[in-house]
């Protein structure tokens, strides 16, 4: 299997500034804000955009509970995925962290953690990200 | 504007869905593609061009240049010959550029084919391939199944427009009621509501039995040009009076609404438009329903219902047989099943069948016939409209 739970250690390195510090970009023309950054707007197709630090609090707007994990997720099942909508109304996808699948609601309040996300197995590196908590700061 | 090639379907040939332990990728295209040449009356050697539909023989058999592979084992290398992948959309996808590939006058005749073989695979690294549908850098590396986003649409849907779980899972009640007819579907059975709602939850909301499941299949149509009828003095049944495909983010992150595929929405309307109908000129139609959340966005999306009451459709039964809308007469893809690439081929094949009224669920008038082939969360989405030919 290759794909993304194949070993590749410039794969992780070339993103660890846009997901360890969550860059998105900020379109001038029609104002949507986009996780990660981008050269073109998704929503209006300007290439006139800005690199934005982006805000680590948001809110759930759906979740779920992974209980069929694809390969390389497996020793981490159950675990929780959400969409959350951040301060600024970007949007990104994480996991939830810290909670338990049946404290998560639609609309909570949650912000942003540096967590261990998964090991490329024996001959690769652990890879890191933010995942989202409920608010302890 | 070029003025099109009318494009015909002559034929086409399918094989059962299910776990073929004994039969490899290459076999389930080439029985069905030997099926489909001869329901259709022509050689193979009459072929120019082949379109071969899939998403994930590289992942899954360690096979990619499928073009040149099922060209030498259908006996015809040196065709013109290639595979389209568009995800789960392959099968609609690669009937979209087979269609073009005659429509544009350039080839008479071409073999059009989908196959996925899943069963090789163990279920953990099928759900990989599946995810790789989306982003892989920011949506698989979260650990999200290809179940887990259709989860995240089908609870917001529920929340946006408090529609209950009981009336969503519907969609696979309707589904396997007209698969347990279909000689060639993967369950061919009936399931109660009750069980729909207490088999086992894979991502939450979403339960096992609302999801299509893996399986093996290969569907094949022929299609040819007006000359290529003439010269044979064949007189085709069905034309193919619309192609059109579309995409959208290929991530749920950067849409401003969640419950509708903007994609469908814009294929549709190329294809209604193209073929000079509207969605009450349907009489057939077979949808996308990976999940039964889907089943209900496509019948509002294509047009036949308001957001949020699509499930109102499946509960008073406007979508059987011989009623407003008759959908997934074939099972769908929950029953039917849904070899991923071959899918959207299956759709077109089994649209062609009741309007040559050889379909195993047939309905009672058949003029135009729709069916949608979704890829991912809505990336890609292709509407091909097939009309009987007067």
């Amino acid at each position: 299997m290759m794909g993304i739970s194949a070993p590749s250690v410039p794969r992780v390195w070339r993103e660890r500034i846009v997901k360890y510090r969550l860059l998105g970009s900020k379109c001038a023309d029609c104002g949507k804000i986009s996780y990660p950054p981008r050269r073109a707007c998704p929503r209006c197709g300007s290439t006139n955009l800005k690199e934005i630090s982006l805000p680590k609090r948001g809110k759930v707007l759906s979740y779920t509970v992974i209980r069929a994990p694809p390969r390389g997720y497996l020793k981490y099942s159950p675990y929780i995925i959400a969409l959350i909508e951040l301060e600024n109304g970007a949007r990104i996808l994480a996991q939830l962290t810290d909670v338990n699948p049946d404290e998560v609601k639609s609309g909570m309040i949650v912000e942003a953690v540096f967590r261990r996300y998964r090991e490329q197995g024996e001959d690769g590196i652990i890879e890191y990200g933010i995942k989202f908590r409920p608010p302890i700061t | 504007m070029i003025s099109l090639e009318k494009v015909f379907v002559l034929g086409g040939g399918v094989t059962k869905i299910g776990e073929h332990w004994n039969k490899s990728l290459r076999d389930l295209f080439v029985e069905a593609a030997l099926k489909a040449a001869e329901n259709s009356n022509i050689e193979l050697r009459d072929i120019e061009a082949v379109y071969v539909g899939n998403m994930s023989s590289g992942e899954l058999q360690g096979q990619e240049h499928l073009g040149s592979l099922m060209a030498t084992w259908l006996g015809i290398p040196g065709v013109a010959a290639v595979k389209v992948e568009a995800a789960c959309a392959s099968g609609g996808a690669v009937f979209h550029q087979a269609y073009l590939a005659v429509a544009s006058g350039v080839y008479d005749c071409v073999l059009v084919g989908g196959v996925e073989k899943m069963t090789d695979a163990v279920v953990h690294d099928v759900t990989a391939a599946l995810i790789m549908a989306d982003d892989a850098e920011y949506t698989a590396f979260t650990g999200a199944s290809f179940v887990g986003l259709n989860a995240l649409v089908y609870r917001y849907y529920m929340e946006k427009y408090s529609v209950k779980q009981e009336d969503i899972a519907l969609f696979s009640v309707h589904d396997h009621k007209y698969a347990a007819n279909n000689p060639y579907a993967q369950y061919p059975f009936q399931v109660s509501l009750e069980k729909v709602l207490s088999s086992p939850l894979i991502a939450d909301p979403i339960r096992l039995f609302e999801c299509a499941p893996i399986g093996d299949g290969a569907a094949v149509l022929i299609l040819c040009s007006e000359r290529f009828a003439k010269e044979r003095g064949i007189k085709p049944e069905v034309e193919v009076a619309a192609s059109a495909l579309a995409t959208d983010t290929i991530s749920l992150v950067d849409r401003d609404d969640l419950t509708t595929l903007a994609a469908t929405v814009k294929a549709a309307k190329k294809a209604y438009k193209k073929a000079g109908v509207e969605p009450r000129d349907i009489d057939v139609m077979e949808v996308h329903d990976a999940f039964t959340i889907l089943g209900v966005i496509h019948l509002e999306d294509l047009g036949f219902a308001e957001k949020g009451e699509g499930w109102r459709l499946v509960k008073e039964g406007e979508i059987e047989k011989d009623s407003k809308i008759p959908t997934n007469l074939s099972g769908g893809l929950k029953a039917r099943g849904h070899p991923v690439g071959a899918t959207g081929v299956y759709q077109v094949y089994e649209i062609y069948q009741q309007l040559t009224g050889t379909a195993p669920n047939q309905v009672g008038k058949a003029e135009v016939g729709l069916a949608q082939s979704v890829g991912g969360v809505g990336g890609t989405v292709v509407v091909n409209i097939l009309r009987r030919v007067r």
